[in-house]
């Protein structure tokens, strides 16, 4: 289905589409008031775009430096073509040490890489530990947002999914007490927990160590537990030196949540003695967008989530309409990289406004890279034979003033003879839907430049 | 001086009022405008949808009927935008890279060229002023939220020295009004949820006069406007500049 569709569904519940709008809206602020009080915030942009330039200029180099060092610091590297081998390298590492249960945290490329259904194909139990994670994974339901990922969900909904899985009381919809159920639930998995996966926000080449940021210090508590960590990334999370990690954490949580910076960044380096520490470094169709002219540096994103928090098409449309792990803008340049026809109508979920590339902490020109996805997409045959031979003709009519002046005539024409209930036809013209049709003046203005001039 | 003025397509057909003010108000500033009959359309209707190679004949139209101005001046911070910023497929003949620099959007001619920051009108209503994404984040005529606190533009600039003006503080200073070209009927339901949410904001901060220097922007709000019957009036800012009645 497409966007469209799925947000027209969204949008049915108006109430409920204000609701997501202004909360998201709250974040947007939040995030604009921390960004305010930094001077150098500007520069800061500029230097975090700057790092990842060069970093993706030469990644291969990076890479390996990071795998040495890992290797030296007696960290298992992994290699991952795509999410299949990656799939299948965490299931060989899990049954290597007869891991049944595993704590979870941070991961979006594991939501890529559709992780959590594999594993428990192979009788492996999955268990989320980020409190929206959580209440999505209870709910069978993925991800509606990269850092917010029940931002969807209102304290009722949630109180009646912990009621359902947690046996809270009915009716029970006070953040606190809910939170405090998952805290106790959530002790339970990781005290039971033979292994822990982690994501990567950051790994360092110069160190062989990966930096992982959380508000809920579950990953920690994961990592420190379980024998074994296995942490994720695709390969873009490289930063060459550890020195560059500063610019980075600043700019994370304040574009992110408006926090100066979030509750843990917790570095892993090495394995506790005798735990083991496993980093596995994915593809997933990232060589493909890194080769692309136009679109390589869409691989600069932190995944901070500040374009959706501020797109007021994502706000007003919800995460699922995307159908995407990564929704909004930034999941919009990402994902025809990945399969053009399927996510056909996700970069014509913009209205080209260029707020998702004025907040972007890396300074991807997002909006420039949905108008490019969008000639690709229309070179391509993912869009109906119809709209091409409307734009052929368009184009014909629009590069004669004779021709354009005749159709315009006969357009406004039709519009003032024929009946209100033709031109407004809702199932005819979706413009009417919620609009008015401008008023048909008398004449247009080189009409009126002719008889008046 | 050689000016021409660029009346973009659906301005032509539907707001020549629009037109009408600007070419009047270009005059009133001491300005001799030509009007190329040949004129039609800046091309983004098929860029936007994905179609940007069917618009280079439409590029090239506009290239030829606009050579040999000092400026083209256009009512339309978007049509201007594009100008600039997409007719970078076709060759880049001098013709074309002078019609591109010198297409230009009238508020900015007006502060920027002709240098004129104050305008002998009186309009004394409470005025909203829609902010347009292209002539902002665009063409960078205003400072935008993302960046700093402060609200500040060409068109604000002009709007504020207006005798009996008083300017709407909204809830959101520059969020997109949901028009966006072919999006206001492919995506037509957040489209129109966007545009009455824009709405609204005048609303509840007592706007009796919305206006802007985008009249796509202004098409979509006027028909939400019109639709939900509220006493607001829509204006361009050159009707506004022109001294027109409300």
């Amino acid at each position: 289905m497409s966007h469209s569709k799925k947000a027209s569904i969204f949008n049915k519940d108006i109430e409920r589409t204000t609701w997501h709008d202004e909360t998201l809206w709250f974040v947007r602020q939040k995030r604009d008031k921390m960004a305010y009080v930094i001077p150098e915030f500007q520069q800061l942009r500029d230097l975090a775009s700057q790092i990842k330039e060069h970093t993706l200029s030469q990644l291969d180099e990076y890479l390996l430096e990071f795998e040495r060092n890992a290797l030296k610091n007696g960290v298992h590297v992994h290699w991952a073509a795509d999410a299949k081998e990656h799939n299948e390298i965490v299931l060989k590492i899990l049954k290597k040490h007869k891991a049944k249960k595993i704590v979870k945290s941070k991961s979006m490329l594991t939501e890529e890489c559709h992780l959590n259904p594999f594993l428990q194909q192979h009788a492996i139990k999955v268990v989320d530990t980020d409190l929206g994670e959580r209440i999505i994974q209870l709910r069978d339901e993925a991800p509606s947002h990269i850092v917010l990922p029940a931002i969807h969900l209102k304290k009722e909904d949630v109180g009646e999914t912990f009621h359902q899985h947690l046996n809270t009381p009915k009716g029970e919809k006070d953040p606190q007490r809910l939170t405090e159920a998952a805290r106790q639930h959530l002790r339970e998995k990781f005290v039971q927990a033979d292994a822990a996966l982690t994501g990567v926000n950051f790994a360092i080449a110069e160190t062989g160590s990966v930096v992982v940021c959380t508000n809920e210090g579950n990953a920690d508590l994961g990592v420190n537990l379980a024998k074994v960590h296995i942490a994720c990334m695709g390969f873009e999370k490289i930063i060459p030196r550890f020195n560059d990690l500063s610019v980075f954490t600043r700019l994370l949580a304040r574009s992110a949540t408006g926090q100066p910076i979030t509750t843990y960044t917790s570095h892993f380096t090495k394995p506790r003695p005798g735990a083991e520490m496993h980093v596995v470094i994915v593809d997933n169709g990232r060589t493909q967008q890194l080769g692309r002219e136009d679109f390589y540096n869409s691989l600069k994103c932190i995944r901070c989530g500040a374009c959706m928090n501020t797109c007021p098409v994502y706000r007003r449309s919800g995460g699922h309409s995307y159908n995407f792990t990564v929704p909004g803008p930034i999941g919009s340049i990402l994902s025809p990289n990945l399969d053009l026809k399927k996510h056909s109508s996700l970069p014509f979920a913009s209205t080209l406004c260029g707020s998702c590339t004025e907040v972007c902490p890396v300074k991807i020109d997002i909006h420039v890279q949905l108008y490019k996805w969008r000639q690709q997409i229309g070179e391509s045959n993912a869009l109906p034979m119809s709209k091409k031979l409307s734009m052929k003709v368009m184009s014909k009519v629009l590069a004669s003033s004779k021709l354009f002046s005749f159709s315009g005539k006969m357009g406004r024409t039709m519009i003032k003879w024929l009946p209100y209930s033709m031109t407004h036809n809702k199932s005819v013209n979706p413009w009417a839907k919620a609009r008015e049709l401008p008023e048909v003046p008398e004449h247009s203005f080189r009409e009126w430049y002719k008889q008046n001039k | 001086m050689k000016i021409a003025l660029f009346v973009p397509c659906y301005v032509d057909q539907f707001y020549p009022n629009v037109g009408i003010a600007t070419l009047q108000l270009l005059e009133k500033l001491g300005v001799e405008v030509d009007f190329p009959m040949e004129q039609t359309c800046c091309g983004q209707p098929m860029a936007n949808t994905g179609f940007e190679k069917d618009s280079i004949p439409v590029y090239n139209h506009f290239v030829k009927t606009f050579t040999g101005y000092d400026y083209i001046v256009t009512p339309s911070g978007s049509c201007a935008y594009h100008v600039k910023k997409h007719y970078n497929i076709i060759e880049q003949t001098t013709a074309v890279k002078e019609v591109r620099s010198k297409t230009i959007e009238l508020v900015s001619f007006i502060t920027d060229v002709l240098k004129v920051k104050e305008l002998p009108v009186t309009f004394p209503y409470k005025v909203g002023l829609h902010v347009s994404c292209h002539g902002q984040r665009g063409l960078k005529n205003a400072t935008a939220s993302e960046i700093t606190p402060d609200h500040d533009g060409l068109v604000l600039s002009l709007l504020k020295n207006i005798k009996g003006i008083d300017l709407t503080v909204l809830n959101r200073n520059d969020e997109c009004c949901g028009f966006g070209g072919s999006f206001c009927v492919s995506e037509e339901a957040v489209s129109a949820k966007m545009g009455i949410d824009r709405v609204n904001d005048h609303v509840k901060n007592g706007t009796q006069v919305l206006t802007g220097a985008d009249m796509s922007c202004l098409m979509h709000l006027e028909g939400i406007v019109r639709r939900e019957k509220l006493a607001m009036k829509v204006m361009h800012i050159a009707e506004i500049l022109n001294g027109n009645k409300v």
